[in-house]
């Protein structure tokens, strides 16, 4: 060969990868949410009678175990469960997918918080024309409503995670705090048992998005109003308000642990005392089951604590469900085992991996609520936490960029944890990040 | 240091127990974090979470770990190790290759562009590969390569310090004369290259696929963007993900897998640095004679 | 194409006899040049055309922009903020790290250590750790309630280090970085060292010049060339920085903002804020300064070198 068709045969390599290149930037129109959409569910029926092959991307430790179930009940169908990563690593994968316009998986794990984000960019099938929609009522409100984006139905809620009080039952008894039932009790424990010992906190919060959210939520707090392209964002409303004047007292009296969350350390601290409390979510139960040993016997559970100390309320945290994608070629059979993991068979290998259902009959089965926890010195937790299901502050929502923002929240609010300083200015900072933000993606953001 | 025995010959100068101790603290420095590492493989989840770092934990349990990450998940992690033997077979060995031959031909033959080429070379690689991850995954993407070996095996065909390093290296290796009298004989191109430059520039090349063979085997920003499916991961980035799926909802800590696979993953590493130590420091030596 | 090369750049009489122009060099380069252009300069071009456009994710399409981007980044508070604290790192990590890798290399090549061999392999040993792994080790050793750093604050009674604090994270992210490399670089500079010619050493000592001397006069000229070249791939690796204060991230979290690279930056810009456009941009502005740098870095050394 010689050297001068040999580069030209280079020149035309490199033209073919600029021109697919190029092109490729070409196909950037995007962003509708569309919604609405009606139908029945004789198309997934039919689906799953023919059958196929459809990817799954789940990182949720019941994804196995479900697929093989599935499949053995239909055997004309192939499901390639793919653990693509965890949380973050997972949606950047998924968001590259989308972006490149192929390369997404049929169905995959979405978070209530990270749902908005995928339906508004357009990369979701819309349920409702499978007839899901009527599967309203077997679901608690705030899941059920978690997957509702615009009118339309984005996926089906898994798992819940309805916010109560963990506490090291042994730090407590042996320091004489008692089981606070408001939160300024809960800054009052703090003080005394840090007071005590001082290697001890009452708990641990390097500052977390998905937590701080949580607890504005629980504080009657709607930071985020989303009506089509216009988004309202007041992280300075009530809500938000009334949690960071209790938070503050903690964070500025440096009453709360700097152990990042999930880290080795933390879960060290779990296990020994250092952390005495745990505000999270209802799944909780089944990490500390499977990776805080140390902790058995010692951790129990109570209703979160209140602002006024009357009337239990409590909010969503963590949990999601699963979507189908519109890169999908066969979004009905892809719908037909989303139905089967989360309205049907799937969901008791999803509770016997110690999950924590959305479905009100699991919740309000005996059997579910009536279990003796051993890790819990035979608590009936469930009995605490299915009743914090139905407890949850209505009307919430995320933001359709929340992904975003839970990223820049250590840029913005992690400032003030860091300086141990009040939280206010950081979320002040943080809200102004997200106008800027919004209005650059086409939002029209207002404020207050 | 001031231990200068000025009746010794510079050359031949006594040994200092003051620099040998000096040293020491730096080998120490290197070697603590390793040794931490070791350390760590041999305990439980339960150790690891329990005791001092530098100190052994109740049950010795290197061999459990080492089983237990082998077996891990349906085996995956032997999947990882054959993944990255194959990234750093046809990858590190292709980029050897490539930069054998284009090293070769920029350090022998006199032809229009050669300034440029080593320009362009040189300017190319201050753009932060990471930040180019996006054009270059949208780009693969439309290939069709991602998620397939293809994605990490072609960028790390191309090691522009390899090309360096076999530049100058065979500007020297390699006598003019020597090629000239192969040409008189009538050989052509190729075969010169591969009868002649190819033995000269043996030490060169060794080195060459050492680093190539490093860079590959370390290689995690690449596979993290194009791979999808933990089927084609390789190593760093497998254990990163064992080490991420600690968190959130339904976390599984396996800290003491990570543990162990960052070990597995470093041996074989040492042991090829160790076996090929002579090829390629006389390399390198070489290398550096021209700058 | 015909005959005639450049002649400004002649070398001399040894290697005139091969000066015509000569396209069977293509043969060899070729390949090499059509694999780069596909991994380097297709996206390279590709980014200068992103970095015209701006895209809207939710709403609003593309729209050409021409070099409004330009004009942002170069206006853009975060990327300058980023930018400064690499090259601070760089102003203080890598003459340390150069410093340590020259010291170890002349300690190895002065033949006054004992188990010299032993010393070198050892030290070159960390470059064979992955980033990632080293990055996840130092993190756990990091941790100021239960790793080392723990250990060694019990030992002296108080908080007197916490490595993963926003005062520390610099030097903490600087520490792995030069545990990682300088072992790397020791062995570019003892290897040359290494063909230092020996009558050099030998004039020197006839002089009567000390160790000291010697090093200064005649062994730091001799590797000159080395050195640039190190300084120039560090100066690279530094304006680089990703991996490292990307992993140890979710250990320092206030500590360690999604700018604080550029590299960092850009990357977060792509792949949490979908901003493509933006991200290209970022890229390319810290390459071209990149290069720039490492260019005048090359100029002087080879300069004075001559």
């Amino acid at each position: 060969m010689s050297p001068t068709r040999r580069s030209r045969q280079v020149a035309i390599v490199l033209a073919t990868a600029l021109a697919t290149a190029l092109s490729a930037c070409s196909s950037g129109d995007s962003g509708t949410a569309p919604g609405g959409a009606t139908g029945t569910q004789d198309a997934v029926d039919a689906a799953l009678r023919e059958g196929g092959e459809i990817t799954y991307w789940s990182w949720t430790p019941s994804a196995k175990a479900q697929v093989e179930a599935f499949q053995q009940e239909f055997p004309n169908v192939k499901v390639n469960h793919v653990n693509a990563g965890t949380g973050n690593d997972h949606y950047t994968k998924l968001q590259n997918a989308i972006k490149a316009g192929s390369g997404a998986p049929d169905v995959a794990q979405i978070e209530y918080q990270a749902l908005p984000q995928f339906a508004m960019t357009g990369a979701l099938v819309d349920l409702g024309q499978y007839g899901f929609t009527a599967f309203e009522d077997d679901y608690t409100p705030s899941t059920w409503n978690s997957v509702k984006v615009g009118g339309g139905l984005f996926g089906l809620p898994q798992d819940s995670g309805p916010m109560a009080l963990f506490y090291n039952k042994e730090v407590f008894d042996r320091h004489g705090l008692t089981v606070p039932k408001t939160w300024d009790e809960y800054v009052e424990a703090a003080r005394k048992l840090h007071a005590a010992d001082p290697t001890k906190y009452i708990t641990s919060d390097t500052g977390d998005a998905g937590f701080a959210t949580s607890m504005i939520w629980q504080a009657g707090g709607k930071p985020f109003t989303t009506d089509g392209k216009n988004v309202k964002i007041d992280l300075q409303d009530e809500g938000s308000r009334k949690w960071t004047a209790t938070w503050d007292a903690l964070v500025e009296e440096k009453l709360v642990s700097t152990i990042p969350g999930w880290s080795d350390a933390w879960y060290k601290a779990l296990g020994d005392g250092t952390i005495a409390t745990l505000a999270t979510g209802a799944w909780m139960p089944g990490v500390l089951e499977s990776s805080v040993p140390g902790g058995a016997g010692k951790w129990a559970v109570a209703p979160l604590p209140t602002y006024d100390g009357k009337t239990p309320v409590t909010a969503e945290n963590g949990g999601g469900g699963q979507s189908v994608l519109k890169q999908s070629a066969k979004p009905a059979l892809a719908a037909a085992f989303v139905r089967w993991l989360n309205n049907g068979n799937g969901v008791k290998p999803f509770l016997d991996s110690g999950g924590f259902p959305a479905t009100k009959a699991d919740l309000e089965s005996s059997a579910f609520k009536d279990e003796a926890a051993p890790y819990f010195g035979g608590q009936q937790i469930n009995q605490v936490l299915t009743a914090a299901a139905g407890q949850v502050v209505p009307g919430w929502s995320y933001l359709p960029y929340q992904l975003y923002a839970n990223s820049i929240f250590g840029d913005t609010v992690g400032k003030s944890y860091a300086d141990s300083t009040g939280l206010d200015p950081g979320l002040t900072a943080w809200q102004q990040a997200l106008v800027d933000y919004g209005n650059q993606q086409g939002f029209t953001v207002t404020t207050g | 240091m001031s231990t200068v025995a000025t009746t010794h010959s510079p050359l031949r100068p006594r040994k200092s127990r003051v620099l040998t101790a000096v040293m020491a603290v730096y080998l120490l420095y290197t070697l603590v974090p390793l040794v931490w590492l070791l350390i760590s493989a041999t305990k439980t989840q339960q150790d690891l979470l329990s005791t001092s770092g530098l100190a052994f934990g109740g049950t010795f349990a290197l061999l459990d770990n080492i089983a237990e990450t082998f077996s891990h998940d349906g085996g995956i992690f032997l999947r990882w190790l054959g993944n990255t033997l194959l990234y750093v077979v046809v990858g590190a060995g292709g980029a050897t290759a490539l930069a054998t031959a284009a090293g070769y031909g920029l350090a022998k033959y006199r032809f229009r562009g050669r300034r440029a080429v080593f320009a362009v070379l040189l300017g190319a690689i201050a753009i932060p590969g990471t930040a180019l991850a996006v054009p270059t995954f949208l780009m693969f993407s439309n290939l069709g390569l991602t998620n397939t070996p293809w994605a990490i095996i072609i960028p790390s065909l191309v090691s522009p310090f390899g090309l360096y390093l076999v530049w100058t290296y065979a500007v020297e290796a390699v006598p003019d004369e020597l090629l000239e009298a192969a040409r008189i004989d009538g050989a052509g191109e190729l075969r010169i290259f591969f009868t002649v430059t190819l033995r000269l520039l043996l030490p060169g090349v060794v080195t060459v696929a050492l680093f190539a063979v490093v860079s590959t085997w370390n290689n995690y920003f690449l596979p993290l963007i194009m791979l999808s499916e933990p089927d084609w991961y390789p190593l760093t980035v497998g254990l990163n993900q064992w080490s991420a799926q600690a968190s959130g909802v339904g976390a599984q800590p396996i800290y003491h897998l990570v543990i162990t696979g960052a070990v597995i993953t470093i041996v074989p590493l040492v042991i090829a640095f160790l076996l090929l130590q002579r090829f390629w420091q006389s390399g390198l030596t070489a290398g550096s004679v021209k700058q | 194409m015909t005959s005639i090369s450049a002649p400004a750049r002649r070398p001399p009489a040894r290697t005139a006899r091969r000066s015509r122009v000569d396209r069977r060099g293509w043969l060899f380069v070729g390949p090499f040049l059509a694999v780069f252009a596909l991994v380097f300069l297709a996206p390279i071009a590709y980014a200068l055309w992103l970095s015209l456009f701006r895209e809207q994710v939710f709403f609003g399409g593309t729209e050409f922009v021409g070099l409004d981007n330009y004009a942002a980044v170069l206006g853009d508070a975060k990327f300058w903020e980023s930018f400064f604290r690499v090259l601070l790192f760089l102003v203080v990590q890598v003459p340390v790290m150069l410093g340590l890798a020259l010291v170890a290399a002349l300690a190895i090549d002065s033949a006054r250590l004992h188990a010299a061999g032993f010393f070198r392999i050892v030290i070159f040993l960390p470059y064979a750790v992955p980033a990632v792994v080293a990055t996840l080790m130092w993190g756990f050793i990091y941790g100021d309630a239960f790793g080392l750093a723990a250990d060694l604050n019990e030992l002296l009674g108080r908080k007197a280090v916490e490595p993963l604090s926003g005062d520390w994270i610099l030097l903490s992210i600087g520490n792995i970085v030069t545990w990682e490399f300088a072992g790397y670089n020791m062995l570019i500079l003892y290897s040359a060292l290494k063909v230092v010619p020996h009558d050099l050493y030998e004039a020197a000592a006839i002089d009567g010049a000390g160790t000291f001397r010697t090093i200064l006069s005649v062994k730091l000229p001799a590797i000159r060339g080395a050195l640039v070249i190190a300084t120039i791939f560090s100066i690279i690796g530094s304006f680089q920085l990703f991996n490292e204060p990307n992993i140890l991230r979710a250990l320092a979290p206030n500590a360690i903002s999604t700018f604080y690279t550029p590299n960092m930056y850009a990357y977060n810009l792509s792949f949490s804020g979908q901003q493509y456009n933006y991200s290209a941009t970022v890229a390319i502005v810290m390459g071209v300064i990149t290069a720039i740098i490492a260019y005048v870095v090359q100029l002087r050394g080879s300069r004075k070198g001559v």
